[in-house]
């Protein structure tokens, strides 16, 4: 399929090629890093994670109107606050759902399934009914919407370059502070033993509520993050959540170095065959391929060996 | 717009000594019209009483759908108002009954039994996706109805119970092309869509007519499965293809993330190299994207909210004031405000309500004051209608740049392109 192009057109297309599966790749570690922690790290199924994503962009749609109508001199910074404020926004809805429903559910999993897509529902609907049924628009900043010229055939977008960056400093900053910070410690001993964890002091109802503010938090981000590519309305959310669900279970549910492992190697499987074939095909067979795998190692690419 | 008039045809079907009780009646009301008594013009135990009509309105309210039907909606009951301001129907105002089919194809078809069976409607104006309409329509086979269907669709589909008053593929198709052609040159055509059964009609259609009619090439041909957000690799495969026209029928959400991606890989949209032409986004769509991101593609279809003429700004003021003034009308919406006029003027041709009467009256039934200009109904139940090119400008409107000069018939059933 090659022959009828130059060696210098096939070069260009491969580096873009190649970048554009890096963007699928970061796209995909920022969507699945909350919900590998929700559910990686308390088991929750947490089927409103689009819902709490899209919970994001609309804050961000609302604080871009507001610096549209206040402070257009600095409108083109508006993106970080945004981003800030989904977090918490995010965040304090992800603590009241777990003081309200998740946490009279811990020991029925498959329970919190069913209540988390219910909640879903209730979401969309109530997001329907504030900003109306149709998609908004988000108007981003022009430095976020250019792209970079390397050579005549190869652009680089900034949204790309923007997420990728985004996507790195969230998963280090996520990586360190379950490594190091004292939140961390306690939630990976309350996973790993909760009845001792809460026998040397640690007040593991509060370390579920952060844990679980927090994986909604980053929702919140990655929710602000996707108004560069994607749509947002009322039920846009549902777009995100099998690609989501399908990083995650991949990867091993608590682990999030199998998070990045797994949305690597599936933005790659995925891009490389969308390229050679067609779009439907190559989610057909990417889907195979995990489910290929799955059977073969259940527990997913990576697992924490846990005793329970 | 015709104000209702003395109806000769449902007088002539009155006993003498109505006639003569009614005829001085008429004469001293004169500006008003008679109605003839519910039982004539409703043979058949519809929901029609001496001074009112009951219809049902069905479309997704809430669910992935309701941001596509909301317009559809809003549009049905302006047109319903209106007719009741200038009069209603043989004399009788319409009630709306208003159910919501949740974007669930067998809710369709369950609200469909309802309206017809329970409620009796002599009319309904709904479903939106093919897969709602395909639900629906054993109800109305069976048990006699008659839907007005809004979208533009894929075609191979004619059933006595439905009009359509959106265009089917050909109509929206084969004029895009051809002009894409001759104005512009294209030789090369890449195909682009959502994967499902639309695009997939639409694009056969297309490769038929490219091939085979202008001569050209189509130098690939793709699809996405509903809902996909990330369109780099297609963008590159385009880059790397270089066609002329690169023919789009993405769908829903995924019409964000593409226009976006598409600008952000640095493709500038208004220098047409390539020329983007879509059939599936119109104004309601660019609200989402933003005007911005979409600058400079064409789209190919029935009706643009720019539209020039005088009964199209009469119908924009009035769906602003009606709806509020930052909302914005698609071709589907204005295709679904013509369900309510043209079944009113079947009604009224035929001096009946009931329902296989309609039918009959409909096949010619012309609307002078339809906002896209002039419509009528093929014997085929779809409407001839002008197709035009608009081109995307930063506001989110459209800007016509090119009107088909006659009436293109609709060919649900295209020969050669099957």
């Amino acid at each position: 399929m090659f022959a009828e192009y130059s060696a210098s057109e096939l070069t260009s297309i491969f580096a873009m090629q190649g970048f554009a599966g890096l963007i699928l790749f970061s796209v995909f570690v920022l969507m699945a890093l909350g919900l590998a922690i929700i559910f990686g790290q308390m088991g929750v199924i947490n089927m409103a994670h689009g819902e709490f994503m899209i919970l994001g962009a609309y804050v961000t749609y609302i604080i871009s109107n507001l610096f549209a109508d206040y402070l257009p001199s600095i409108y083109g910074s508006y993106f970080f606050l945004a981003m800030i404020v989904a977090f918490f926004v995010t965040a304090a809805l992800g603590a009241f759902v777990e003081w309200a429903m998740i946490r009279h559910l811990y020991h029925r999993p498959l329970d919190t399934l069913l209540a988390t897509w219910g909640l879903s529902l209730i979401l969309q609907q109530l997001y329907r009914t504030v900003f109306g049924a149709r998609e908004v628009g988000v108007t981003l900043p022009d430095w976020l919407m250019g792209s970079y010229p390397v050579t005549d055939m190869v652009e680089v977008p900034v949204n790309g370059l923007f997420v990728m960056g985004l996507t790195i400093v969230i998963t280090v900053g996520v990586a360190l502070m379950m490594q190091k910070s004292r939140l961390g410690k306690q939630t990976r001993a309350v996973v790993q033993n909760r009845p001792m964890a809460a026998a040397v002091g640690i007040n593991t109802e509060k370390v579920d509520r952060l844990t679980f503010a927090l994986g909604c938090g980053i929702a919140g981000i990655a929710g602000s993050a996707f108004t560069m590519i994607g749509s947002t309305g009322p039920t846009s959310g549902q777009l995100y959540i099998v690609d989501t669900f399908l990083v995650v279970v991949f990867g091993g549910a608590s682990s999030l170095l199998g998070t990045v492992a797994s949305a690597f190697t599936i933005s790659q499987a995925q891009s490389t065959m969308e390229f050679f074939l067609s779009g439907s095909m190559a989610k057909v067979l990417t889907l195979l391929f995990v489910v290929g795998i799955l059977m073969l190692r259940p527990q997913g690419l990576f697992t924490l060996k846990v005793r329970h | 717009m015709r104000l209702p008039t003395f109806e000769n045809t449902a007088l002539a079907r009155r006993g003498f000594l109505k006639n003569l009780l009614a005829i001085p009646a008429a004469l001293m009301l004169a500006h008003t019209s008679v109605p003839a008594l519910a039982d004539e013009v409703n043979s058949t135990g519809l929901a029609v009483t001496d001074d009112t009509v009951k219809v049902g309105i069905l479309h997704s309210v809430t669910g992935t759908m309701a941001i596509s039907e909301t317009g559809s909606v809003q549009a049905e009951k302006l047109a319903i108002e209106q007719i009741n301001a200038m009069g209603g129907v043989l004399g009788r105002k319409i009630e709306y009954i208003q159910e919501d089919g949740a974007s669930d194809w067998p809710t369709f078809a369950e609200k469909s039994k309802k309206l017809l069976v329970q409620d009796k409607v002599a009319a309904v104006f709904g479903c939106w996706t093919s897969a709602s309409r395909k639900a629906a329509l054993p109800v109305f086979e069976q048990y006699n109805g008659m839907l007005y269907y809004p979208t533009f669709y894929e075609g191979l589909e004619q059933s006595p119970n439905v009009i359509y008053t959106g265009q089917e593929a050909t109509q929206q198709i084969l004029e895009g092309l051809d002009w894409a052609a001759r104005e512009k040159g294209a030789k090369k055509f890449y195909l682009l869509g959502s994967d499902y059964i639309w695009p997939r009609t639409s694009n056969k259609i297309a490769r038929k007519h490219i091939e085979n009619v202008l001569g050209s090439k189509v130098v690939g041909e793709e699809y996405y499965p509903l809902g996909h957000t990330q369109f780099n690799s297609v963008i590159n495969k385009i880059k790397l293809k270089k066609p002329d026209v690169v023919f789009i029928s993405v769908v829903g959400g995924s019409n964000v993330a593409f226009y976006k991606q598409l600008k952000a890989a640095g493709i500038d949209m208004g220098k047409e190299k390539p020329l983007f032409l879509t059939i599936s986004v119109t104004e309601d769509e660019i609200l989402g994207i933003g005007g911005e991101n979409i600058e400079g593609i064409y789209a190919s279809m029935k009706y643009f909210q720019s539209l020039p003429n005088e009964n199209n700004q009469a119908f924009v003021k009035a769906f602003k004031e009606r709806w509020g003034d930052d909302i914005v009308i698609g071709d589907v919406t204005q295709a679904a405000y013509l369900g309510p006029w043209l079944w009113k003027a079947a009604v009224e041709k035929a001096g009946s309500f009931d329902i296989d009467k309609v039918r009959e009256a409909s096949p010619g039934i012309e609307l002078t004051t339809a906002p896209e200009g002039y419509v009528r109904v093929h014997e085929n139940h779809h409407l001839w209608s002008k197709t035009r090119i608009g081109l995307a400008e930063p506001d989110g409107q459209y800007k016509v740049v090119y009107e088909s000069d006659e009436l293109i018939e609709p060919d649900p059933f295209p020969e050669g392109y099957q």
